[in-house]
């Protein structure tokens, strides 16, 4: 096993969360959370709590940003925006997932 | 990598908002929550069910909180802050076990500051206000291997032939008489190249350093810079001060300039005082004008080598130069060498008398460091067998062995630097007691201070973290032992017949007696050896002499006058009731200043090829064997006859006259000195000349008024005091010139002491660090000792139930307490046996295994383990048999 399960989904989950923000602006974390399950169509079976040390991770980093504001319910929560170097990482990451995901395909599809 | 920091800034502040950052998680989960809660109830369950549902899919709350916080802030620092903060209050908790410690840690760890101190304010960086020491070598020729001094010529053809070299600098220590106002005092001062100050890097704080053209120039340049010190004492700090005038040895100087604070020049013990240029040498040093004299050896030079020169390469540039002036100047230079030497070694000062006395240190005051962590090793195993009940709990419970392990380095941690702080406050205490140990001399400021810089603390840090491990390891190995099924076993109680668990303890015990087991025994041969200096005779009267020096160089004498001066002095000492006789000679033996020396030439010799015989002698004045108790082999010394207008005489020793005239007699031979052939007319026996250590060599003397110097001491016979003589001789002294300073009057048996104070030090230092290792292994041995019979109590109510009497456990007591010293003591003493040669030459004439030397220290180790013991046996005789068996 080339990766352990944590680091696969650990990097994706950042991507996701990243692309996630990208397209549909500021969100909370229960928001995102149903979202990759939406848009993962739940084939993507995550404790929403491990979505909590991947949001603080990426503000560590700077690619994200928090800022406390008032749900559509008019519930406080924390909003999530995607900067600018997360915008650039964002790009970076999508690349290279391509890229992989290219190589995998042409490795499989050639045996 | 951008990332990385901005992780690690964010994760740094995360410790110190930790609060709110929690409050903020916090919120946030729970509104999480309540959104789920709600989208659930919107869906159409019932309120208890849409809770559960959101809580299964959110996963574990508190998983989620513990990952958040783990990846929040540094949780190293956090779990290291916590191990501090417990560990400081676990050794609050006993106050007297970390006193005791920490005193323990304090005196091992203190010890060993001050030594590195000492040694990098003696040996490594002597000279602090001196800029990039680490260039700086000291330079002196070589003769036959024998480091000596060097000539102005030689260094002069090396200034203008070696490349590698950034400067020459040529000191010379010399003492004068300072007459300031109506207060006269001796004071050293230097003589040194116009180029000091600044190859050295020091610059005047008032007025200037010394000019190129002050080098040249016989007595041209009568210019002195002063020394911060004389400035502020005896010319109370006047701002006016560069220009005005001073008598130094006879001719008025001008002052030039005062050195900034904290610098007393270039010579390790000694603060100097005032430095004039090399022009003025004739008017300090004996022997006439020498700058153009290239086999007049006086020169102590020290060179600075270019940026990124090795020693080894400035070394081979000038051998090479040494060559070429042996070739060209045979009868000077032939057989003689120029070497450099690293300052920690150089031969000309105080640096290389205390070398080895400060290796022997270095070796002593670890010992003493790793008996001190043996007592505190004792003591932490003490509470880690009263720890245990923690400790398992705490297994019990979760902790992880790493980190109780963890823990335990911390509280060790603490503990030791505690012990290194304490440490660093002795060494400070310490910084000027080297000097101390150092007997005075006449008003002359010794400076020896230790240094304090960022090496010492480096090390003693180095030292605090060894001494750390060894701390946390005693109990680690503990703790490793502890089994959870086992916890709730009582202790079974230690055993005074048997060595059962104790045996770590009981080892550290054994290491500690055999160490200072060891110190004990080089204590013990250092003191011998002080005692054979101090017991064997010199081969003059060291009692019933007394020296002392009228400074007529500094008082303007010329030669005539002070050879009158001298004669009527001489006559009025003569005179006083109760003098047996008084002579004045050139040179004190076994003082700092050295003797003529010249080539030989002896009727009848032929010397092999390669040796060109050299001799040291002494100019001395009538009656002078008689008056220092030096006995006469045979013929006559010198009267009042001989004089200028007699025949030219000699008196030579008996190694002398063995080694150059081969058993016969010497008396009516001839012997060619400077030039002039003198005859024989008698033979003394061998004394010591230079140092209580030398071996027998050739040596002779010659009449003063044949051969005369300013300079000289005057020796009296006397058995009144040194403070009797000392009131008269001032007395006739002032009648005779109310001008003249006198110096101390000393017996000869001082300057004998003075001579050996490096032997002294020696002693003292190991004596005292000797002893402080005794006194910390007696505690060790009483710990244990009494910890054990605490802990055998009820084997001892039981012993003492079934009929052994008093005596008999006090026996048993003692003779466990025995048999580790014991064991101790054939350890130490095997160890001792090897190490004791590294005494080396601090030794004399006692072989460094030495029985008396062992035998006392075995006595002595033994006289205090009884003593460790005696307390806790005599406790063990007061069991109460009826009380103990039921506890």
């Amino acid at each position: 096993m080339p990766f352990s399960k944590s680091e696969v989904l650990q990097g994706t989950l950042d991507l996701l969360v990243l692309k996630t923000l990208d397209s549909m602006g500021p969100m909370h974390g229960f928001g995102i959370a149903l979202r990759i399950q939406q848009v993962s169509e739940d084939l993507l079976q995550l404790n929403q709590g491990t979505l909590y040390p991947a949001l603080q991770r990426l503000e560590q980093r700077g690619w994200i940003a928090s800022k406390w504001g008032v749900s559509e319910n008019n519930r406080k929560a924390k909003y999530y925006s995607l900067t600018r170097a997360g915008r650039r990482q964002l790009v970076e990451e999508a690349e290279s997932w391509d890229r992989m995901a290219a190589m995998i395909n042409r490795v499989l599809r050639t045996t | 990598m951008r990332e990385l920091l901005r992780t690690f800034v964010q994760r740094l502040a995360a410790l110190f908002r930790r609060q709110q950052l929690e409050d903020d998680l916090d919120e946030e989960l729970h509104s999480h929550l309540e959104m789920a809660v709600e989208l659930n109830v919107r869906k159409g369950m019932s309120a208890s069910d849409a809770r559960h549902e959101a809580l299964r899919s959110f996963g574990g709350v508190e998983q989620t909180k513990e990952m958040c916080r783990d990846q929040r802030g540094l949780p190293m620092i956090e779990t290291a802050w916590q191990d501090l903060r417990f560990g400081f209050r676990i050794l609050r908790r006993s106050p007297g076990f970390s006193l005791l410690v920490i005193l323990c840690l304090t005196l091992g760890i203190g010890a060993n500051a001050a030594v590195f101190s000492w040694i990098e304010g003696v040996l490594f960086r002597p000279y602090p206000a001196v800029v990039h020491q680490e260039q700086l070598f000291a330079l002196t020729g070589t003769a036959l291997g024998e480091a000596d001094l060097t000539s102005w010529p030689d260094l002069l053809d090396l200034q203008t032939s070696c490349t590698l070299v950034d400067s020459f600098i040529v000191t010379k220590i010399m003492r004068t008489a300072l007459s300031i106002g109506d207060r006269a005092e001796v004071t050293t001062g230097s003589i040194v190249s116009a180029n000091y100050f600044d190859a050295i890097g020091v610059h005047p704080i008032l007025g200037r350093g010394f000019e190129t053209s002050e080098d040249s120039g016989r007595n041209a340049h009568p210019v002195t810079v002063i020394s911060y010190q004389l400035w502020e004492e005896r010319f109370k700090g006047d701002p006016q001060i560069v220009g005005k005038m001073q008598r130094l040895n006879g001719v008025m100087h001008t002052i030039v300039g005062v050195a900034p604070e904290g610098f007393y020049g270039t010579f390790v013990g000694w603060a100097m005082q005032f430095w004039v240029p090399a022009s003025m040498e004739e008017n300090f040093e004996a022997g006439g004008y020498k700058l153009e004299d290239r086999g007049a050896r006086w020169i102590e030079a020290y060179v600075r080598l270019k940026p990124g020169v090795t020693l080894s390469q400035a070394q081979q540039e000038i051998s090479a130069v040494a060559k070429r002036l042996e070739n060209e100047y045979p009868a000077t230079n032939r057989g003689r060498g120029i070497t450099l030497w690293p300052l920690w070694q150089t031969p000309f000062n105080n640096a290389r008398t205390l070398l080895p006395t400060l290796e022997i240190m270095l070796a002593v005051v670890v010992f003493v460091l790793l008996i001190a962590c043996a007592n505190v090793g004792n003591l932490l195993l003490v509470r880690s067998f009263a720890r245990r009940h923690e400790m398992t709990i705490r297994l019990a419970i979760g902790a992880g062995r790493g980190r109780l392990l963890k823990q335990l380095f911390t509280e060790g941690l603490i503990l030791s630097a505690f012990g290194a702080a304490g440490g660093l406050l002795v060494a400070q205490w310490c910084r000027h007691a080297l000097v101390l140990l150092f007997p005075a001399r006449g008003g002359v400021t010794m400076h020896l201070p230790g240094e304090i810089d960022w090496r010492v603390l480096a090390l003693s840090a180095a030292v605090c973290l060894f001494t750390t491990l060894l701390l946390g390891l005693v109990p680690a190995m503990q703790t490793g032992k502890i089994d959870l099924a086992g916890a709730l076993k009582s202790d079974s109680a230690g055993v005074v017949g048997g060595g059962g668990r104790a045996w770590v303890r009981s080892g550290l015990v054994v290491v500690q007696v055999s160490l200072s087991f060891v110190l004990l025994v080089g204590a013990g041969l250092l003191l011998q050896s002080l005692q054979k200096i101090r017991n064997s005779s010199p081969g003059f009267s060291t009692h019933g002499v007394l020296f002392t020096v009228v400074d007529l160089r500094s008082g303007g004498y010329d030669a005539p006058g002070a050879q009158s001066f001298q004669e009527e002095l001489l006559e009025r000492v003569k005179a006083k009731p109760g003098v047996e006789s008084a002579v004045f000679a050139r040179m004190t033996p076994l003082s700092y200043g050295s003797f003529s020396e010249t080539p030989i030439a002896v009727d009848g010799y032929q010397p092999p090829p390669e040796e060109r015989p050299t001799v040291q002698y002494n100019e001395v004045g009538p009656d002078y064997c008689a008056t220092m108790g030096i006995p006469l082999v045979s013929g006559r010394e010198f009267t009042r006859a001989d004089d200028e207008r007699a025949a030219l005489v000699a008196v030579v020793n008996e190694t002398m006259a063995a080694q150059y005239w081969r058993g016969k007699s010497p008396i009516g031979e001839r012997v060619l000195v400077k030039g002039r052939w003198m005859q024989v007319v008698g033979v003394a026996k061998d004394s010591k000349y230079q140092s209580v250590r030398e071996a027998p060599k050739p040596f002779f003397y010659v009449p003063r008024r044949q051969n005369f110097s300013i300079d000289g001491g005057l020796y009296v016979r006397t058995p009144l005091s040194p403070d009797t003589i000392a009131t008269a001789l001032r007395r006739e002294v002032h009648a005779l010139d109310p001008d003249l300073a006198l110096y101390e009057v000393i017996p000869l048996q001082e300057q004998l002491d003075r001579s050996t104070s490096p032997q002294n030090v020696a002693v003292i230092l190991v004596g005292v660090l000797g002893g402080l290792a005794l006194l910390l292994t007696v505690i060790g041995l009483y710990g244990v000792m009494s910890y054990t019979v605490s802990q055998s109590r009820r084997e001892l109510g039981l012993r003492m139930a079934l009929g052994a009497g008093a005596s008999k456990l006090l026996r048993l007591v003692l003779s466990r307490g025995l048999a580790l010293t014991a064991g101790g003591v054939l350890l130490g003493g095997a160890a001792a046996l090897g190490l004791t040669r590294l005494l080396g030459n601090l030794l004399y004439n006692v072989s460094p295994r030495d029985p008396l030397a062992f035998g006392s220290a075995l006595v002595v180790m033994t006289v205090a383990a009884l003593a460790a013991c005696f307390l806790p046996a005599w406790r063990a005789t007061r069991t109460d048999p009826a009380r103990d068996l039921r506890d």
